[in-house]
């Protein structure tokens, strides 16, 4: 009790005085992750809003895969990428495995089917709202997507920023493509599983301080903006 | 079926034939005929359920016909998509986008045209809106809704003005802007097709009237006779402001 209590007073010193270390490896984990997100939904968001605005065969068969990708376990991810980009695997010659790439890779990988299947949900009900409307003026495919993506961006916001609290928040994949390389490849997750193990406990504390401040100012943010959307009934 | 099809002076423009729509075993559209001229300004009449609105889907190509054809200036269209661009429909519940009052005109005439400042102005200044422009349109009372939801449909610039009770939920200065606004458009040499239960209304403004009784047109004459003496009873029971079971 007492050591943990010690711990957390250091720790908070380490976030206080901006412990070099420690900003080093929070930094990379934001530019990791946001860039996987910013991906994802490039990827994901008009995929989700295609599935929600046509109608072809099949259809039901890929809303049921998306929605099972969703759920894949980040380890199996991180697995499937390391067996890709190993030397002996197809894609090894790029030389990504262990380095920060490899991560973004890991991480897409993984949010890109939670970003398409949770906006093709709330695509869908928009677009049962519009399409009547979509019909009438003969809207292209592209049109009614571009449509319904600018319609739906406060709850898209919120789709994406769900995606990054699951990025930012995830061991196994990086772990295991990034190799949790000291100063080049270490994020806050795998710092934390590391530190923790080596008993450095106000490090590891230190970085889950940071992590759940992360995740407060996020969704701080999410409910600022989705107040002011509802002001506007943008939302 | 008395006097169908008789109101036309004009050659027919649209051309509706044998329609049937069919749901859960419900004839909503049974075996519809109706010749529209390409000048009146015809108004459907009828009581809750006639199938008034299911008629203006199946003429603007949103519900395709279980049997029967709907032909638009003499070519029968099954998926409706040509018809409809060039026709404009104001929908008995307006669909707004999530976004202002002058972004939702602008996503209209960016389906269709170029320099939109001007003609969104003036479709806004025209249904008495341009002073709310900026506001969000969601937020717009239930008349001012109807009102962007014909800017829109204006800015269209239609040659059909397909309208279901556009003026629903107006107050009577609202819905006599409105009443000029569509004669206007219609003196322009547009064809428009209005629903309205406002007996009244349809008297200013119909040159025929088409009656609809449980998914059937009962009645299609023009506006002096059919108001004077309607020929069939659920017309008669109608105007009298009576139910017809
Ligand atoms: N997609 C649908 N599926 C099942 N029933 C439908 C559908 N669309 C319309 N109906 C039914 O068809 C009938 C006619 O509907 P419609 O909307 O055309 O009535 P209306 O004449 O416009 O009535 P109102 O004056 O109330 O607007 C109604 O009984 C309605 O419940
Ligand atoms: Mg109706």
């Amino acid at each position: 009790m007492q050591e943990s209590e010690s711990a957390l007073f250091l720790a908070f010193q380490l976030v206080m005085a901006g412990d070099a270390d420690l900003l080093e490896i929070v930094g990379l984990s934001l530019r990791v992750s946001v860039t996987a997100v910013l991906l994802s939904c490039a990827i994901g968001l008009p995929v989700g809003a295609l599935v929600a605005s046509q109608r072809f065969r099949g259809r039901s068969l890929v809303i049921l895969l998306m929605n099972a990708l969703m759920g894949l376990p980040p380890v199996v991810i991180g697995l499937l990428v390391y067996l890709q980009l190993s030397a002996s695997g197809p894609f090894g010659w790029l030389q990504w495995l262990y380095t920060p790439t490899a991560m973004i890779l890991a991480q897409t990988l993984l949010v890109a089917p939670i970003v398409a299947a949770l906006s093709r949900q709330v695509l869908e009900d928009l677009h049962d709202e519009y399409s009547e409307y979509f019909d009438s003026l003969c809207l292209s495919a592209w049109s009614r997507v571009s449509t319904l993506l600018v319609d739906a961006r406060y709850s898209l916001l919120t789709v994406s920023l769900a995606g990054f609290g699951r990025a930012i928040a995830e061991v196994g994949a990086v772990m295991i493509v990034g190799g949790n390389i000291n100063h080049y490849t270490r994020v806050m997750t795998t710092s934390i599983a590391l530190e923790t193990s080596k008993g450095d406990l106000p490090m590891a504390l230190g970085l889950g301080i940071v992590l759940l401040m992360i995740a407060l100012i996020v969704n701080a943010l999410v409910m600022t903006l989705r107040s002011s959307a509802e002001r506007f009934a943008y939302a | 079926m008395p006097e169908s099809g008789s109101a036309v002076a004009s050659s027919p423009f649209i051309s509706v034939t044998g329609v049937s729509v069919i749901r859960n075993d419900q004839r909503l559209l049974d075996n519809v005929s109706v010749d529209l001229g390409d000048s009146e300004f015809s108004v459907i009449m009828g009581s809750n359920g006639a199938g008034k609105s299911l008629l203006m889907r199946v003429i603007h190509g949103l519900v395709a016909p279980d049997s029967g054809r709907v032909e638009v200036a003499g070519s029968v269209n099954p998926s409706g998509v040509t018809t409809r661009l060039h026709q404009a429909m104001v929908f008995q519940k307006p669909v707004l986008l999530r976004r202002s009052v002058a972004a939702n005109v602008d996503h209209v005439i960016d389906s269709k045209l170029k320099d939109r400042r001007l003609q969104r102005d003036s479709v806004l200044d025209e249904v008495g809106l341009l002073s709310l422009a900026k506001r969000p349109a969601r937020l717009l009372s239930g008349g001012e809704q109807q009102r962007l939801a014909l800017a829109r449909a204006l800015a269209l610039k239609p040659s059909v003005l397909l309208l279901d009770e556009p003026t629903a939920s107006l107050d009577p200065a609202s819905s006599q802007l409105i009443e000029r606004i569509v004669q206007k458009v219609h003196d322009a040499g547009c064809k428009v097709i209005f629903v309205t239960h406002d007996i009244g209304q349809a008297r200013r403004l119909a040159d025929d009237v088409i009656f609809m009784h449980k998914g059937q047109v009962v009645e299609h004459r023009p506006a002096g006779q059919f108001f004077d003496s309607p020929a069939s009873d659920p017309a008669a029971a109608y105007l009298r402001g009576e139910l017809y079971v």
